[in-house]
């Protein structure tokens, strides 16, 4: 369902602003959501001061100066740091990205940091993902065959490996996910961008040999119909990849199969 | 683990996230699409009149010949100009076609700027017909 406003205990109020680094000549100044489980309190919205001297180039970078040397309660997820593991995505100046790939040099005036959309918030920057994951489960991302399992791999074309080309290359961050209006108010019933760009990617490999049912669970006014083309997924995904075309292929094998 | 206490918050979602215009795009083409009813509405009056007979018809002819009601027609004709273009758009990126981010991008602002020029055009050649 369409729900504009935010639920009254999800409601952002003013946060505190943290002392400016002494000395420090060049700063850049971060706007945080914050929230705890560990308290009643709202989100709020913590103002920190970030030493550029003293810091790496990426909005990770400062995220975790500010954790290291400012407040070491400000939680997020982060592991590989170069833009491969998904760990660190979250809503940066208004769009979907990972951390640590983002440089600050490309964002003007206060870096505003939120969790990724639209998602139960566990703590500060760390969203909930169960749903998502559950419905990456639920269109079964391996490979299902029929014919005995050859004595070594199961072989493919040069040409139909290219077909995985854009798609393999996804590393679940769900920042088209959480990018995407269609996700926010139908998340429960809607696979989402991320979802069905892993289940085209299935779709397509010529070692599978499920195709016919993994279209017979998609073919469902929600699943995949929901896409409206609005685009967000594709034009936030920090690995450049297009999961509004993927959509467009899977309703066009839908179509095909039919005639 | 510790026992949370408190009801998980939802994260902020529209009032936060970046327009692009793709987004912008698709919500204006919602907006024009609900917009048509209205306008559509109109259409029917003007019709149900002109076939009530001449009171009527001079009565609805009255309106839309009135400031307000050129207004409302200069807008209805832009809504559904700007429909027009966008479930061409949209029809195109079914096929797998227009999808990529620049081109997606490109094809949205096109949308936006094709409505406002063809309105204009329109405008013209009535005012220069008459």
């Amino acid at each position: 369902m369409v729900e504009l406003a935010l639920p009254k205990n999800s409601r952002i109020t003013k946060g505190k602003e943290w002392p400016r680094p002494a000395g420090a000549t060049r700063t850049r100044e971060f706007a945080i959501y914050r929230w705890s489980p560990d308290d009643d309190a709202n989100p709020r919205i913590d103002t920190f001061h970030v030493d550029l001297d003293d810091c790496g180039p990426m909005v990770l970078d400062a995220l975790l100066w500010i954790k290291n040397k400012v407040d070491a309660t400000l939680t997020l997820r982060r592991s590989c740091r170069e833009g491969i593991c998904g760990s660190c995505a979250m809503n940066i100046d208004g769009g979907n990205t990972l951390a640590c790939t983002k440089g600050m040099d490309e964002i003007n005036g206060t870096i505003k940091v939120y969790p990724l959309p639209h998602m139960p918030v566990i703590k500060d920057l760390v969203p909930d993902l169960t749903l998502p994951y559950a419905q990456l489960r639920s269109i079964e991302p391996w490979l299902q065959t029929e014919t005995p399992a050859p004595e070594k791999e199961w072989k493919q074309s040069h040409a139909d490996r290219e077909k995985l080309d854009g798609l393999y290359e996804c590393i679940l961050c769900f920042c088209c996910q959480t990018s995407c209006p269609s996700y926010w108010w139908n998340g429960e019933r809607y696979l989402g961008p991320a979802v069905l760009l892993q289940a085209y990617r299935w779709l397509i490999d010529s070692r599978d040999e499920a195709t016919g049912d993994r279209l017979d669970a998609l073919e469902d006014p929600f699943k995949l119909y929901r896409c409206h083309t609005i685009m967000n997924c594709t034009q936030t995904c920090p690995k450049g990849l297009n999961p509004a075309k993927a959509i467009a292929e899977i309703r066009k094998m839908m179509v095909e199969r039919r005639v | 683990m510790s026992q949370v206490k408190t009801a998980r918050p939802l994260s902020p979602h529209l009032t936060i996230y970046r327009f692009r215009p793709t987004m912008a795009m698709s919500i204006l083409h919602r907006i024009t699409g609900v917009s048509l009813y209205a306008g559509t509405l109109l259409v029917a009056w003007w019709l149900v009149a002109a076939a009530s007979g001449p009171e009527a018809f001079s009565y609805a002819s009255a309106f839309f010949g009135s400031i307000i009601g050129r207004i409302v027609i200069f807008g209805y004709s832009w809504v559904l100009l700007h429909h027009l273009l966008g479930g061409l758009r949209y029809l195109l990126q079914d096929t797998g076609n227009g999808l990529q981010r620049e081109q997606s991008t490109r094809l949205a602002l096109a949308t936006a700027a094709g409505s406002i020029t063809l309105t204009a055009i329109l405008w013209i050649v009535v005012a220069l017909v008459g």
